[in-house]
């Protein structure tokens, strides 16, 4: 068998080699097909040697996503994909390894695992795809799902409210945590290449239509006539300016934002301009908080900072133990402690 | 004490001793315990060791759920449990004599601290009066030594506070003791000076108090005679004292060396199993990366994770968290990747008695998954043997690609016995093949023998493949739905299981290899059942007693060994999992059970009453 590739320098690469010979099984029509093809499509221009990815899921129709990709992938089980992924990323730090979740998967089965994936800074790639409702087992509520909202479980309506993604993976102290739409292609890939390119846990939610169970959910904001007044485009080191007419700005007022014409006067409060890199999350919060119809809602990069990943910090203390210790002999250690000989 | 003759000095010459040493946790219960293990050790006789510790971890100072106790047993034969009932009773205050008394032997010796049977003590241990003077000691012959009194006066001058020197008497109690059982103190004033090099203040005057403690045994008679045990006729070479724990950990990293791989150990604090977590969190040098979970899933998910991409893993947990990790053992059950899951069973169900040792948890290793979910089954027989089977459980797991249940309890890693170290070169080097070729490759193609499939890993260019929960097509390994498929899938997974039987070894019986009882035990009873059926063989007993190490599969000899013998008496700490599956599995043969469930070990002597019982009552004709 041929040996790891750390040292295989990426071949150059095309779209068709990220297609696995399976049939892709998603309804006609659903979000999930865009994604597959933009990530196809990224791949091969991360510098990474196809046998080095692997794609890891839970369970539900995203998580059907690792066989539709020619790389390594594990279909896992319900909620536990990050749980994987943190093994396989400490079992082999060389891989870039990428979890493909959804609202229900990822926030209620595998909430407690995303909390802390994301916290320990594991260099994952997290792909969250939001469609607010449980598509593969035909309807329920999921936690994404507005209150109020009627589906198969809460017939009547749901008397729950709903986890914000983006919100969550900034509070659990995601180093990179993006919003982006599966109808916005463009954009995806950028948003994409980004998380590929990040060291430590980046979360990408997305918002993907089920136009089976859920059809039009994000039509509100995604939809083509009103999108650009109410779909503000985060962009690093830019004004948060948006509109038909790059006529309209979210401004910071004390704690909270305000949304008016650009030109309005400031009135107390004032015209941000975007840093992901912040160390502090507190805007990139506020800015994930902000929900239509109050809102305009944000997309793109909240937060990109780097920090030390949970792999490099284990592997550092091996390294540490190894240096100082030299690597360990086993006679030496069974030998050890107190011991003493019959003759 | 039995078999007690005289010599011409005041010295007994004894063939076995148990003592208990018993205080509040502040009373260096454990510390006691351990050096009196090494000393002993040193002079070469074969021991067993048990400590208890209280469920609480700061129970108010002498109450009686503060109680931490240690026991070691001693003697010139090979001994295989840390004895039944102690000869002899440390105890440093009412409490642990309350909580202790009933274990002591009849006519054994007490030697307590004096100093704390004082009313507002003994009535926290619940006595009405001063149990050393009130006369209700009289079977036993009591010692009462104002520990703490002379400990204080020794250290008079020494340049420490009153609650630094109070905190050197159970130094003072070890060298009573050692005198009492003619130890050398060398090997304890040598740790003392080691461990307190930076303070040899404390150093000092934790000598002064040992020494003084012989001294005071020796000079002033308190004691008629003291004991001699022989040395013990061991096999030579070099040893250590290990428990339970330590080997596990030990097996694994050498399993894990000798399979050239690193290790990955994924686990959520539990009890008893955290211990294990904290020792291999130790090694790091021997690239040996510990995860501390979120949850007992998260464990033994990133555990499967960790085998998927190459490194010999490992996830382990006490009975509760097997529970947790049922549905994950089915993922790698199906993904058919190496996994080990070490289970310290404790007594159940639920959270039951955490500190307390059971076998509850047979049957669900055997069945406590959905689906037909085979997985391998192995269980340790004392406290070394956490080592082979630890490195067994990897060598199974890795070279049939299967998760594996290694099966060991509370009073096995906690317990410690002498172990004989092995030479790391003749321990033999574990297999793995991965050969193939991209030309060829079959996820889910198999070896014509193990039937075990190839562990291909992410980073070998080619051989790009998907896995997962879902049926398996036999050779590609894509996702299939089909029926036929379907049952060929299961018939091979059972089918690979069966197979290890081949690759472990047969059944030892020892003792007779037919006749009338057999006594079969499996895991951490071996102890007791070897202890009790060599007694009954001296004696001219016809009993054979044997222990299953492997349970699943069973060795292949099993059967024949069964049909053997007129009655099979299995003991179990559990109400009779083991016997059912045999019973289902080997019919025809005559099962009976010792079942016990007190979150205690079997005693030597509930063995033997067994036997005895089934010897007087003619149930064998
Ligand atoms: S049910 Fe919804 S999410 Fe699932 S594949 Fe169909 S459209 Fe997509």
């Amino acid at each position: 068998m041929a040996t790891i590739s750390e040292t295989t320098p990426a071949p150059s690469l095309t779209r068709q080699d990220f297609i696995s010979d399976q049939e892709v099984r998603w309804c006609p029509g659903c979000g999930d097909y865009a994604v597959l093809a933009q990530m196809q499509k990224i791949l091969p221009q991360v510098g990474v040697a196809r046998e080095n990815f692997v794609f890891v899921s839970g369970i539900g129709c995203s998580s059907r996503f690792p066989y539709y990709m020619n790389t390594y992938g594990f279909h896992s089980i319900h909620g536990r994909g990050t749980a994987v992924a943190t093994g396989i990323k400490c079992a082999n730090p060389n891989l870039s390894v990428w979890v493909v979740t959804g609202d229900g998967d990822g926030l209620s089965i595998g909430g407690n695992h995303m909390l802390h994936t994301l916290r320990r800074n594991v260099d994952v790639k997290v792909l969250l795809f939001n469609n607010r409702i449980y598509g593969l087992t035909k309807g329920q509520a999921s936690p994404t799902s507005e209150h109020g909202k009627h589906t198969k479980s809460t017939p009547v309506g749901s008397i729950e409210n709903p986890i914000n993604p983006v919100s969550f993976a900034i509070s659990a102290e995601a180093t990179f945590v993006a919003r982006t739409v599966a109808t916005e292609t463009k954009h995806m890939a950028s948003v994409l290449r980004r998380a590929a390119d990040h060291r430590g846990a980046a979360f990408v939610e997305i918002y993907q239509n089920c136009n089976i169970f859920n059809d039009g959910t994000f039509e509100d904001v995604t939809a083509r006539d009103v999108k650009s007044d109410r779909l503000v485009v985060l962009e690093h080191g830019k004004p948060l300016v948006f509109g038909k007419n790059s006529n309209l700005a979210v401004r910071l007022h004390n704690l909270h934002m305000e949304v008016g014409p650009l030109d309005a006067p400031s009135n107390g409060s004032h015209l941000i301009v975007h840093d992901e890199r912040a160390s502090d999350p507190t805007l990139a919060h506020i800015l994930g908080n902000m929900r239509w119809p109050d809102y305009p809602e944000c997309i793109g990069v909240f937060r990109d900072v780097r920090k030390p990943t949970y792999d490099e910090l284990l592997l550092g203390q091996i390294d540490q133990a190894q240096s100082a210790k030299g690597a360990g002999s086993l006679q030496d250690l069974i030998h050890s402690g107190d011991t003493w000989t019959i003759e | 004490m039995a078999d007690t003759k005289e010599v011409t000095t005041p010295i007994k010459e004894v063939d076995r001793v148990t003592i208990r040493f018993a205080g509040d946790s502040g009373d260096g219960i454990q510390l006691s315990g351990s050096q009196f293990t090494l000393a002993t050790a040193r002079l070469g006789n074969d021991l067993s060791t048990l400590p208890d510790f209280p469920a609480e971890i700061r129970a108010p100072a002498g109450t009686l759920p503060g109680v931490s106790s240690f026991q070691i047993s001693f003697s010139e034969n090979p001994i295989f449990t840390p004895g039944d009932q102690p000869d002899v009773l440390v105890v440093m205050n009412p409490a642990a004599l309350k909580v202790n008394l009933k274990d002591l032997t009849d006519g054994g010796i007490i030697v307590a601290n004096a100093n704390t049977f004082v009313p507002a003590n003994f009535k926290k241990a619940g006595y009405d009066s001063n149990p050393l003077e009130d006369g209700s000691l009289k079977a036993y012959r009591v010692i009462p030594l104002p520990i703490t009194e002379l400990n204080a006066r020794a250290l008079a001058d020494a340049p420490l506070t009153k609650k630094e020197i109070d905190r050197s008497k159970n130094f003072f109690a070890l060298g009573v003791v050692y005198w009492l059982f003619d130890r050398p103190v060398e090997s304890t004033v040598e740790w003392v000076q080691d461990k307190f090099k930076r303070r040899p203040e404390i150093a000092k005057a934790n000598v002064t108090s040992l020494k003084t403690g012989y001294n005071y045994a020796l000079t002033t008679e308190v004691f008629t005679s003291h004991y001699r045990v022989r040395k013990a006729d061991m096999e030579p070479g070099e040893y250590r004292n290990i428990t339970g724990t330590e080997a596990t950990a030990l097996g694994l990293v050498a399993a894990a060396r000798l399979a050239d791989k690193p290790l990955f150990y994924g686990s959520y604090p539990i009890t008893p199993a955290s211990d294990i977590l904290h020792e291999l969190a130790k090694f790091k040098q021997f690239d040996v990366r510990t995860f501390q979970a979120e949850d007992e899933i998260a464990a033994v998910c990133a555990t499967i994770g960790a085998s998927y991409a190459g490194a010999v893993a490992i996830t382990g947990t006490s009975g509760p968290g097997l529970a947790l990790k049922a549905e994950a053992i089915g993922l790698a059950v199906m993904t058919e990747l190496p996994i080990v899951i070490i289970n310290v069973q404790r007594a159940g169900p639920s959270t039951g008695m955490p500190t307390k040792t059971e076998q509850g948890d047979l049957a669900m290793a055997f069945n406590g998954r959905h689906g037909e979910s085979p997985v391998a089954i192995l269980a340790a027989s004392s406290p070394s043997d956490c080592f082979t089977m630890a490195m067994e459980a990897v060598r199974i797991a890795v070279q049939h690609m299967t998760p594996l249940i290694l099966l060991t309890d509370g009073y096995l890693v906690n317990g410690a016995e002498p172990w004989r170290l092995p030479d790391v070169e003749e321990l033999s080097r574990i297999r793995i093949t991965q050969d193939a070729d991209p030309e060829t490759f079959q996820p889910y193609g198999r070896d014509p023998e193990t039937l075990a499939r190839p562990w291909v890993t992410p980073g070998h260019p080619g051989l790009e493949h998907r896995i997962g929960g879902l049926e398996k097509a036999e050779g590609s390994g894509v996702v299939s739905h089909d029926p036929l498929n379907h049952e060929r899938m299961v018939g091979l997974r059972a089918e690979k299981i069966a197979r290890i039987a081949h690759d472990i070894p047969e059944l030892e019986v020892e003792g007779e290899r037919s006749g009338d009882i057999l006594v079969l035990g499996w895991g951490s009873t071996y102890g007791a059942i070897i202890s009790a059926c060599r007694q009954m063989r001296t004696e001219g007993v016809r009993v054979s007693n044997a222990q299953l190490r492997y349970l699943n599969p069973f060795p292949r000899n099993l059967g024949n060994i069964l049909s053997r013998f007129k009655l099979v008496l299995v003991p179990e700490l559990n109400l009779g999992q083991l016997r059912d599956i045999l019973a289902a599995r080997y019919p025809g043969n005559r099962y009976m059970g010792l079942n016990k469930v007190q979150g205690q070990p079997f005693k030597i002597g509930e063995i033997r009453a067994k036997l005895e019982e089934i010897l007087e009552t003619g149930v064998m004709v």
